[in-house]
């Protein structure tokens, strides 16, 4: 039985990350907007140096979390428009771990680049080195937990005609602590204070909402069935 | 609680937008039965497939798993039981075999491999053509090869006969017949005449 709750796992991420693989053009679009909005920035408040690397912790988290934001909907929205979500709901594995497996698939494809892009970004926009390795520790730590908060969004209004508004208000206020501790222990770090306390409880929220997230995000996908 | 196999309601109750689609609706379905559910368009067969597989909770009674109340069973009862809806599930992104390989992960296996299920389906070749520039037609046979991929006892189907041509219908036909003389259990919904050879068929019409 277990193993074959690891076989699912892993075809349902392998199934998701070949899927987004032929759909590449769509998938690049969260990191494209994540890439325009911090470039932009530069342009619209004028070229002050100093304004700008204070502004870059807050431009880069609040751009990856409007980037996250728009790339919810992809979690689940194609397999519940074809049927696949209720073969996934009547499987008799748990479905908190399928759902996992589908967050961790989304994460990878949509948080993972930003990660990989916000150093670049950063160093566009003038921050320092040191403070660059904190940004990019706090996205390791922060976008998962946007996933992962997002999929109970997503479970939860996937089966409106409109959830889209409604999504942003259900996971917005659960975001803002993430933006709170990650914008302020990069800030921190400019400034030569210890960040530890920060990054600390970013990982609490990682691990928390890793152990905690799938379960209403799989009891909400099965009343959005019904 | 009994040890025998069986699918049973207990007065089963379906509203939907303030109308009573059904109520009081008892029957059991043991091995070797078929049941086809009839009634006019609207009449409530496909809620009553979606309440028997556990996905809509009905509004009075239960439905009852070898005995036991499917909300307490449920994973015995998914590890049994699969269901093919309107929509097929078959990811147009992905080959045939991608497919079908996902939709076996999912359940218990039958150890019947991709290439045999699909010749029985006469798809034989398929295995790797992308869903999406499969008929419609094509595209039902996938998600049908898929109950002869899974070890399940009791099939739910809605409407499996739709955009199936008149030679893929006896197919499918002879492919339940064995199913049921194999001691499983159908329950499907259907605006054909079903031929099923050697088996107890019994028909519920939720109109009347």
């Amino acid at each position: 039985m277990n193993d074959s709750l690891y076989l699912a796992f892993w075809s349902l991420l392998r199934r998701d990350l070949l899927i987004t693989y032929r759909n590449r053009a769509q998938a690049i679009n969260p990191l494209l907007f994540f890439v325009l909005v911090v470039i932009l920035f530069p342009f619209g408040v004028g070229p002050d140096v100093v304004l700008l690397k204070t502004m870059a912790p807050g431009i880069i988290w609040v751009a990856a979390l409007l980037a996250a934001l728009l790339s919810l909907d992809s979690i689940f929205r194609s397999d519940f428009d074809d049927g696949f979500l209720e073969q996934l709901v009547l499987s008799p594995h748990a479905l908190s771990v399928l759902v996992l497996a589908k967050v961790i698939a989304h994460w990878l494809v949509s948080g993972f680049p930003l990660v990989l892009v916000a150093p670049l970004l950063a160093v566009f926009l003038g921050m320092p080195a040191d403070a660059i390795a904190v940004l990019v520790l706090t996205l390791l730590l922060g976008t998962p937990v946007l996933s992962l908060i997002g999929a109970i969004g997503v479970a939860l209004t996937v089966g409106l005609r409109q959830g889209g508004i409604i999504l942003a208000l259900l996971v917005f206020p659960l975001y803002i602590p993430v933006l709170i501790f990650a914008s302020n222990a990069v800030q921190m770090a400019m400034a030569g204070f210890a960040v530890s306390a920060q990054l600390s409880m970013l990982a609490a929220l990682l691990l928390l909402a890793l152990a905690l997230a799938p379960l209403p995000a799989a009891a909400a996908l099965r009343m959005s069935l019904s | 609680m009994s040890d025998i196999v069986s699918l049973e309601t207990r007065n089963l109750e379906c509203i939907r937008d303030d109308r009573v689609l059904f109520s009081q609706l008892n029957f059991s379905v043991k091995p070797h039965q078929a049941l086809i559910l009839e009634g006019d368009n609207g009449c409530g067969k496909t809620s009553l497939l979606r309440i028997l597989c556990g996905i809509r909770l009905p509004d009075q009674g239960q439905v009852m798993w070898n005995g036991l109340s499917i909300q307490e069973s449920i994973s015995e009862y998914y590890q049994d039981m699969v269901y093919v809806g309107h929509l097929d599930g078959v990811k147009g992104d992905l080959s045939v075999a991608e497919n079908l390989r996902m939709c076996t992960a999912l359940g218990s296996r039958s150890g019947m491999s991709i290439e045999d299920a699909l010749n029985k389906v006469s798809l034989s070749g398929y295995e790797d053509v992308r869903a999406q520039v499969l008929s419609a037609g094509q595209r039902r046979r996938v998600a049908l090869a898929s109950l002869l991929l899974k070890r399940c006892s009791l099939w739910i189907l809605d409407e499996p006969f739709t955009a199936l041509d008149r030679t893929s219908r006896g197919v499918f036909e002879n492919i339940m017949s064995r199913h049921l003389n194999q001691g499983g259990m159908i329950i499907l919904t259907s605006h054909h005449s079903i031929n099923l050879t050697d088996s107890s068929v019994y028909v519920i019409n939720l109109s009347a």
